[in-house]
């Protein structure tokens, strides 16, 4: 039998659910709330490395492959850089928050600031996961992939 | 709590230079990442203070008298990210340099000499 | 003018990742465009010499509380220097990486190694220097050892342990540096310590910039990793590493915070003139005894470096136009040199001197280049590197250090007497039986070496020409904000 005992996968099972509902929403309020892009990031990326250790590797890997994990990563440091792009082309400023701010204190609101997050959010789950996996091949992997 | 960021400081240094393990290499370097984060945050302190996060209907002035200096965290969470990718690639070294040498000591990972 | 500055970091930047993405498709995207990226930023550079200092406040803050950009004269060589050698650079290792595997990797790290260096010369942020640092640092490090192999992996973990030593002393200094000030902007830091004075804890600061930037550099008591890493990466590494990245990191940074931010000290002054002194005279006799032909080029630029910081300790204009020259034509010559070696090492195989002889029969592109850059780099007089020298020495005998002078001049022929055993064991003599097949270097590496060494001649035949345009403007902004010049270029009062 793949991965850990039956006890550890149902854990598991009912567990990985709500540490990427957590994730997300730290993603998704980080403008309001402590929390951000980065932090979870970590949190989405812990839950596929969860995934990796109970369920074992090649569950994982059907799951989100590393053909994939990689590509977010990109997609998601890219679209980053678009945003600040565009920052730069509304107002002339990198990174300039050309949206409307809204009010304080609703989700919808502080313009750029979620959009980034979320970019974040999809490059930090993404590369975390990809590092790891690249570090248990045990070095068949090219592993330069984190040049954050 | 500045005397300790220097102890982590020295511990560090002293793994970096009389360890040969590689990986007691790489946890020295953390080890030193780690103490410059701490005094990064011990700047920023404030006794006393909230985080540095308005909250619904709090006062602004009230706020600004308390709050701790938000800077220094926001330094140190750049400054995290940047040790993670460093302690990542340092990983992958190690192991790398383990699949040549078949070795992790480094005084034995010496064909560059002169 | 302004999205220009910009476009020199975020080009390289934005296209790394894009290489990254479309390269799961298309492979040959990666070559393509980090051509025109390089001829980009490379344009964007030239057509930026001589504009107005521009302050560029990212995401639209003003300057003593966002991050901004500051393009002055100094920022404006420099950016010339690392887009210059970073284009003939890349379009050498568009037929050079053909030899490894996985180039979009390759362009993708060269080009946020590209950034980073343009970053460091950019910023006006004492932290975001330290961020922008290690962006260029970790790239450097995966491209140091990008062919894992033994040698390149332990050269890169060596270079990647003390790299990240000296980043975290910066990021101390840093640290001290605000929580003395309360501010990370340098002009900020700048008014603030001109008021106050130096005390204990910006002197303590002051200590641990230098041993970071120092060690960024390769001085001598901090040179341990440089004769490892440099010849052990691929060529076109070697030759951005030696040519740019330590003046980038390590000279540019250290003349920025002890001219700019912190109120210059003499005895600091002193303390960097005896370690260049020191890293002349070590570099250049260690160099003698080489055998290995990058490992000789290696010790070569510790010695060239320690040329850059006596002309930079001096604190007179003239040594600080001597150093900056320097630093502009070691830049062309070393990495010219270091593209030379790599095409020998890839038409021989091998990189022990000994092995070689009458390479000039075979490798007729080569070889001139070659000797061009062993020519300039040694002091021959129409070469760049000859004047570059002069001034330097000249400038030491004005400001009455007589003994560094003269040191300097013997180093100068300690530097000829290498490049001569250089080029007589690579060059002439009699050609081994084994290498009478060796072929010249494909074409775009062959084109890059020309331009580089038509670029070491021109740069000494136009040396008047470049001293009213760029050297003395970039000298004067260094030496002007001891007065008040960068200061109110960026808070605008």
């Amino acid at each position: 039998m793949e991965g850990m005992t039956k006890i550890v996968k149902t854990v598991a099972r009912l567990v990985i659910g709500f540490i990427l509902l957590y994730g997300a929403s730290i993603v998704i309020y980080g403008h309001i709330t402590p929390g951000g892009g980065f932090a979870g990031g970590v949190f989405i990326s812990i839950a596929y490395v969860l995934i990796m250790l109970a369920f074992s590797k090649k569950v994982a890997m059907r799951k989100l492959s590393n053909f994939a994990a990689s590509l977010s990563d990109n997609l998601g440091a890219f679209s980053f850089f678009i945003i600040g792009l565009l920052g730069s082309i509304f107002s002339g400023y990198f990174l300039y928050n050309f949206i409307n701010h809204g009010t304080p204190f609703r989700l919808v609101s502080a313009g750029t600031i979620p959009l980034s997050n979320i970019a974040i959010g999809v490059k930090v789950g993404a590369s975390l996961y990809a590092i790891l996996v690249a570090l248990s091949i045990y070095g068949r992997v090219l592993t330069e992939k984190e040049e954050e | 709590m500045y005397i300790l960021c220097t102890v982590l400081f020295v511990i560090g240094i002293y793994s970096i230079i009389a360890k040969r393990h590689i990986v007691k290499k790489i946890i020295g370097m953390v080890i030193i990442e780690y103490s410059v984060n701490l005094f990064l945050i011990l700047v920023g302190y404030k006794a006393g203070g909230i985080a540095p996060i308005l909250a619904k209907g709090q006062d602004v002035a009230e706020f600004a008298s308390k709050g701790v200096d938000p800077l220094p965290q926001a330094l140190v969470l750049t400054s995290i990210v940047i040790g993670l990718g460093t302690l990542a690639l340092m990983a992958a070294l190690a192991i790398r340099l383990y699949e040549k040498y078949n070795t992790f000591d480094m005084s034995e990972i010496n064909r560059l000499r002169g | 003018m302004e999205n220009l500055a910009l476009g020199t970091i975020a080009a390289p930047l934005g296209s790394a990742i894009l290489i990254l993405i479309v390269t799961k498709w298309w492979k040959r995207f990666a070559d393509i465009w980090a051509t025109v990226v390089g001829g980009f930023t490379l344009v964007a550079s030239i057509l930026l010499i001589g504009s107005e200092p521009i302050v560029y406040r990212m995401g639209g803050w003003a300057p003593p509380w966002g991050i901004c950009l500051v393009l002055d004269p100094l920022s404006e060589l420099m950016l010339l220097v690392i887009n210059l050698l970073g284009f003939f650079v890349t379009v050498y290792s568009l037929s050079y990486m053909e030899w490894y595997t996985n180039k979009p990797k390759f362009f993708a790290l060269f080009l946020l190694m590209m950034a980073g260096m343009n970053g460091v010369v950019l910023t006006g942020d004492m932290f975001n220097l330290f961020v922008f640092l290690e962006i260029a640092s970790l790239a450097s490090y995966g491209l140091v050892g990008f062919g894992v192999e033994a040698e390149e992996l332990e050269a890169s973990f060596k270079y990647l342990i003390l790299g990240s030593i000296a980043s975290t002393l910066i990021l101390f200094g840093v640290a001290i540096i605000y929580s003395v000030t309360g501010s990370v902007n340098m002009a900020d830091i700048s008014v603030f310590l001109k008021g106050t004075g130096n005390n204990a804890a910006v002197l303590f600061a002051a200590v641990l910039f230098l041993a970071g930037f120092a060690t960024k550099a390769a001085l001598v008591p901090f040179h341990a990793w440089l004769p490892d890493a440099h010849p052990s990466a691929p060529a076109p590494v070697s030759a951005m590493l030696s040519g740019v990245l330590v003046k980038a990191l390590g000279v540019y940074a250290m003349a920025r915070v002890f001219y700019n931010v912190i109120p210059v000290d003499p005895i600091f002054l002193k303390v960097i003139m005896v370690l260049g002194v020191i890293s002349m005279l070590v570099g250049g006799l260690l160099a003698i005894g080489q055998w290995d032909i990058k490992r000789m080029l290696a010790y070569s630029t510790i010695s060239q470096i320690g040329y850059i910081f006596l002309g930079l300790s001096l604190g007179t204009a003239l040594g600080l136009v001597g150093a900056i020259f320097h630093l502009l034509n070691h830049s062309t010559y070393k990495g010219l040199l270091f593209l030379c070696s790599g095409s020998i090492e890839k038409a021989t195989g091998s990189r022990d001197m000994r092995e070689f002889g009458g390479l000039s029969k075979r490798m007729p592109v080569t070889s001139i280049a070659t000797s061009i850059g062993a020519l300039s780099i040694s002091g021959i007089p129409p070469f760049a590197g000859f004047w570059s020298k002069l001034i330097i020495i000249i400038a030491c005998f004005r400001a009455g250090e007589i003994v560094p002078g003269i040191i300097a001049v013997g180093v100068a022929f300690i530097t000829i007497s290498y490049y001569v055993k250089l080029q007589k064991y690579t060059l002439f003599g009699k050609l081994p039986d084994k290498l009478a097949k060796v072929k010249e270097s494909p074409f775009a590496m062959s084109s890059a070496m020309i331009i580089l060494a038509v670029l070491c001649l021109a740069l000494g035949l136009g040396y008047p020409l470049l001293n009213s345009s760029i050297l003395s403007p970039a000298a004067n902004s260094l030496l002007d904000t001891t007065g008040w010049g960068y200061i109110t270029n960026v808070l605008g009062f």
